[in-house]
């Protein structure tokens, strides 16, 4: 059993965090990726609140007003992406990164 | 009973974020993220967050987690095998990812937190973040309306020039 303390939250969006990069790193679906990168989201905004739950803060709201910003952030880059994505789809028939290559030099 | 409820969210959130990780299936990966994003939740509301774990619910499960599962859909005749690198990649992400995760445990155990001696009651926090989006963080809270504007033309204007050329 976990107990209700600031080490568990942070080991908790610890956990969350690593498998986000993990699935960054290993998947070759960009729509994968773009789950691990949610993930990755994710943990920092239970970090930013957990801290502002647990530490001594001057207001204890601030941590809850970025974690709304995180939130926006993360609505607006998976709108981009997922239109990046299916626009290089309808042009190319794939959507694994390795393909997407034409900016390597 | 808090503990009882923070385990339950805990598993709530773990078990499906490594369903994401791992699962050979992007499917199963989109409809774990479900269950990611309302343990999340919970935990959110756990924390006293009220109005953040409204949003996430509002905002990841009803918009984002649709958004996916469109793009996985939409994109489902291309292959859907072999959404993994081969198992040598796989192995050096495992312990790049072990090795970050360790760090994080070394620096949350080691640091002294300024800890609060006793946990406040949680308060409605709705009122509070409405003050402060139009007081102390006018200009961030403006900066991302425009960046929603922003995304907005983007993912249009992005998504057109596909339709047109064809």
């Amino acid at each position: 059993m976990l107990a209700y303390s600031l080490e568990n939250f942070l080991l908790v969006s610890g956990v969350l965090f690593c498998l986000g990069i993990f699935t960054v790193l290993t998947r070759r679906n960009t729509v994968a990726i773009i789950m691990g990168i949610e993930l990755i989201l994710n943990a920092a905004g239970l970090n930013f609140v957990a801290f502002s739950r647990f530490v001594q803060t001057q207001n204890h709201i601030s941590g809850h007003v970025f974690t709304l910003f995180i939130i926006v952030i993360s609505a607006a880059e998976i709108v981009i992406a997922l239109a990046i994505v299916l626009s290089l789809y309808s042009t190319k028939k794939t959507i694994h990164v390795e393909d997407f290559d034409e900016l390597k030099w | 009973m808090k503990n009882f409820a923070f385990n339950v969210f805990v598993i709530i959130t773990l078990i499906p974020s490594f369903w994401v990780a791992l699962s050979s299936n992007i499917v199963h990966a989109a409809f774990s993220l479900f269950f990611t994003f309302f343990g999340v939740a919970g935990l959110y509301v756990l924390l006293g967050a009220d109005f953040l774990g409204v949003l996430q619910v509002l905002v990841y499960i009803s918009g984002i987690l649709v958004l996916i599962i469109f793009g996985v859909m939409m994109t489902q005749r291309a292959q859907m095998e072999h959404i993994s690198t081969r198992l040598p990649g796989r192995f050096a992400g495992a312990v790049l990812s072990v090795l970050v995760f360790g760090g994080f445990m070394v620096a949350v155990y080691k640091t002294a937190w300024p800890k609060l001696t006793e946990l406040p009651e949680p308060v409605p926090t709705t009122s509070e973040i409405g003050n402060l989006l139009l007081g102390k963080y006018l200009i961030p809270f403006e900066v991302a309306s425009v960046l929603l504007l922003a995304v907005l033309v983007g993912a249009a204007l992005i998504v057109r020039q596909s339709v047109r050329k064809e």
